[in-house]
């Protein structure tokens, strides 16, 4: 599904490397974890994968399917299955969270030249949808995002990826800002979308996320690359022990 | 009546204003509005015409209002349908400032008595309270010399008085055929106490364009004004609305405007009785060789008004925008809640947009607030759309008409909201290859 090869990026204005050759292959229907100290480069990883300037691909590539992602533009990313659920979602006043997300959905059905949602078949699956999600008329009314609680706002990123169906989810600290109730929430719905078929990768500090999304590879990454892979119960070794003992070993 | 002193003329702006006079000539007078007209002109030639080195003419050049002659302007034709042709409205229309009968409708709805200036000619007539005098009362402390000139020669316009309160709007639409026409209408709309009148307005006019309308707000009563300024790229215009509000009375006057190489729309308001509300907003949307002017005064004279001044601008291609607006409140005007907001979208480095907002405040329980900003598109918001699959055209388009639209919320009435919404909306996604 995604393929990552030797990814190499810094900021575009400062001479700062930030990752340094990422290593990752996501099978299709397979969810992985990204975790690792703050500065070490997850976000980061996140934004180039979606297409957000302000940073320089230095070598390397990354492939989503068929598609040679790093030289696309945002939009068409998202059309090609691309979704990133962002750490902090912005608010945009004056844009209806309904027009934005139909705008989203008619988009990228025109890009893949597939016939638009007409209006009844949008509003029967956002109003299906945003009930699972506990997201009310009232919420789907507002502008996107404007006056919305963490937990609000997060729900919000889950529905456009339950309304836009993408093949690659990217998770970008979904749950920071989370109470336990809300991480439950998000959690169900972004298990609703595990089809066997449809990649998850979640970038989180904690490992009770990945109690809810349950992962079948977890990745430890630091200062700009991928140090050690393994199974979940990487997750719980760090949980317990924190990072320090994997870094030593890595540099070692 | 004599308007207050003021510095002497230089020479060059006694020439210029003598020549416009000259050129106009006699306006042709009958009955009760002759003594106010000539009342204007001495006005006018007390004052002299704007030149580039008066203080509020500072950011748009008046020359091309204020010459002789009117620089010609192309006759656009949008193949648009009429923006307020679906409104519950009576009709009445003129072209290049002359009343066209055959395209308006009958100027009688109920409630209300629609007259024209020219035809108005007895001596004894309620506008003769009005004509050239809101205006006169609005050349203090800031002289506004264009309307002067307009009280003076203004050779048609509506006299309009609400008894009642009406369904239908009355609506004026300017046409504009003549590449040359250079047009000066007037205005006088007085609404009773009580009263409630829609007014819109919309079309080119002309290739210059001068208007000039006094409005009186009785007690209680409401006034609504929306309209959509002329599309046509090259006409130019200086309009100025002088409102008098009474106590617990509403006035809201929105305005679109797309295009024009040159729009000077001032308004000045003047709240004279207590628990009035008074709101102005703009939205504009300026490309290429456009500049658009919003100088607005609001005067609070009375207790616990409420004045709001909501005015937005999207500009692009070295498209200039102005914003003049001052909020004064008198000795007395205790309770007063003053708000003004001044913003642009510059889509680009080449555009320009200069604010100059002012408060002069006299009583001391009062709130009153301003804001000004210039700011390019939000960049995360357009990285958000663009990551969810929008273009950034479309994306871009979105963000520039949610700007708008919180202008265009001082619209009351949803249906005329919509209308202009979509009408943006259209205009934008023109753009889009």
């Amino acid at each position: 599904m995604l393929e990552i090869k030797n990814l190499h990026v810094k900021l575009e204005e400062e001479d700062k490397q930030i990752l340094k050759g990422v290593d990752l292959t996501i099978e299709p229907g397979t969810v992985h974890a990204i975790m690792g100290p703050n500065g070490s480069g997850k976000s980061t990883l996140s934004y180039v994968l979606s297409g957000k300037g302000g940073y320089e691909v230095t070598d390397g590539s990354a492939r989503l399917l068929d598609h040679d992602l790093l030289d696309m533009d945002p939009e068409a990313r998202a059309a090609a299955g691309l979704f990133l659920a962002f750490q902090y979602p912005v608010e945009i006043p004056g844009v209806g969270n309904m027009t934005f997300l139909r705008t989203a959905v008619n988009s990228q059905r025109k890009a893949r030249g597939e016939d638009e949602l007409s209006a009844a078949e949008f509003l029967k699956a956002v109003r299906e949808k945003a009930k699972s999600l506990k997201i009310d008329a009232e919420m789907l009314k507002r502008p996107v995002n404007v006056g919305f609680s963490g937990g609000e706002k997060k729900r919000n990123e889950i529905l456009q990826m339950a309304m836009l169906e993408p093949k690659m989810c990217i998770l970008d600290e979904t749950d920071s800002g989370l109470d336990v109730d809300a991480m439950k929430l998000v959690s169900e719905g972004v298990n609703a979308l595990r089809d066997g078929k449809r990649s998850f990768l979640v970038i989180t500090h904690y490992q009770r996320l990945l109690d809810h999304i349950k992962p079948d590879v977890v990745h430890i990454m630091s200062n700009g690359r991928i140090i050690k892979t393994g199974g979940p119960e990487l997750a719980l070794e760090v949980e317990e022990n924190g990072y320090a003992d994997l870094l030593a070993e890595a540099q070692v | 009546m004599i308007a207050p002193s003021k510095p002497k003329l230089t020479q060059a702006k006694i020439d210029a204003t003598e020549a416009r006079i000259a050129a106009i000539g006699t306006p042709d007078v009958r009955g009760w509005s002759a003594e106010p007209r000539s009342d204007a002109l001495a006005r006018l030639r007390a004052m002299g015409l704007p030149g580039a080195r008066d203080e509020y003419w500072k950011f748009t050049r008046p020359q091309t209002l204020v010459q002789p002659e009117a620089p010609a302007a192309a006759v656009f034709h949008s193949g648009e349908p009429e923006v307020f042709g679906d409104m519950n409205r009576v009709k009445i229309v003129f072209v290049d400032g002359v009343f066209d009968p055959e395209e308006s409708d009958e100027l009688a709805p109920a409630g209300v008595t629609i007259e024209r200036l020219s035809q108005a000619g007895s001596d004894i007539h309620w506008a003769k309270a009005l004509y050239g005098k809101l205006e006169t009362a609005g050349q203090d402390p800031v002289p506004r010399p264009l309307a002067a000139l307009n009280t003076w020669a203004a050779t048609d316009g509506l006299l309009i008085r609400v008894s009642g309160k009406t369904d239908k709007a009355v609506s004026i639409v300017y046409h504009h055929r003549d590449t040359a026409s250079d047009v000066m209408m007037h205005h006088v709309i007085k609404l009773d106490d009580g009263a409630e009148l829609t007014l819109l307005e919309n079309g080119p006019a002309a290739a210059r364009f001068n208007k000039v309308m006094e409005v009186e707000v009785g007690e209680g009563a409401k006034f609504h004004h929306v309209r959509a300024q002329g599309r046509d790229h090259e006409r130019r215009a200086v309009t100025h609305i002088f409102a008098r509000i009474k106590a617990e009375a509403l006035f809201k006057s929105f305005t679109l405007t797309a295009n024009g190489v040159l729009t000077r729309n001032e308004c000045i308001i003047e709240m004279v009785g207590d628990d009035a509300v008074a709101h102005v907003a703009g939205a504009c949307m300026g490309d290429g060789d456009f500049l658009h002017d919003d100088t607005v005064f609001v005067t609070h004279d009375a207790l616990n008004c409420e004045s709001r001044q909501v005015f937005k601008k999207v500009l692009r291609n070295g498209a200039k925008g102005i914003f003049q607006g001052k909020i004064l409140v008198k000795p007395g005007a205790q309770k007063t809640d003053g708000y003004q907001l001044s913003q642009s979208l510059l889509l680009d480095g080449d555009s320009e947009f200069l604010a100059k907002p002012e408060l002069e405040i006299y009583a001391d329980d009062v709130a009153c607030s301003h804001g000004s900003t210039s700011g390019a598109i939000d960049e995360d918001a357009l990285f958000y759309l663009r990551a969810r699959g929008v273009g950034e055209a479309e994306a871009t388009n979105l963000l520039t008409l949610a700007f708008l639209a919180q202008a265009l919320e001082e619209i009351e009435d949803e249906a005329l909201r919509d209308v202009l919404l979509e009408r943006l909306r259209a205009w934008l996604d023109r753009r889009i290859d």
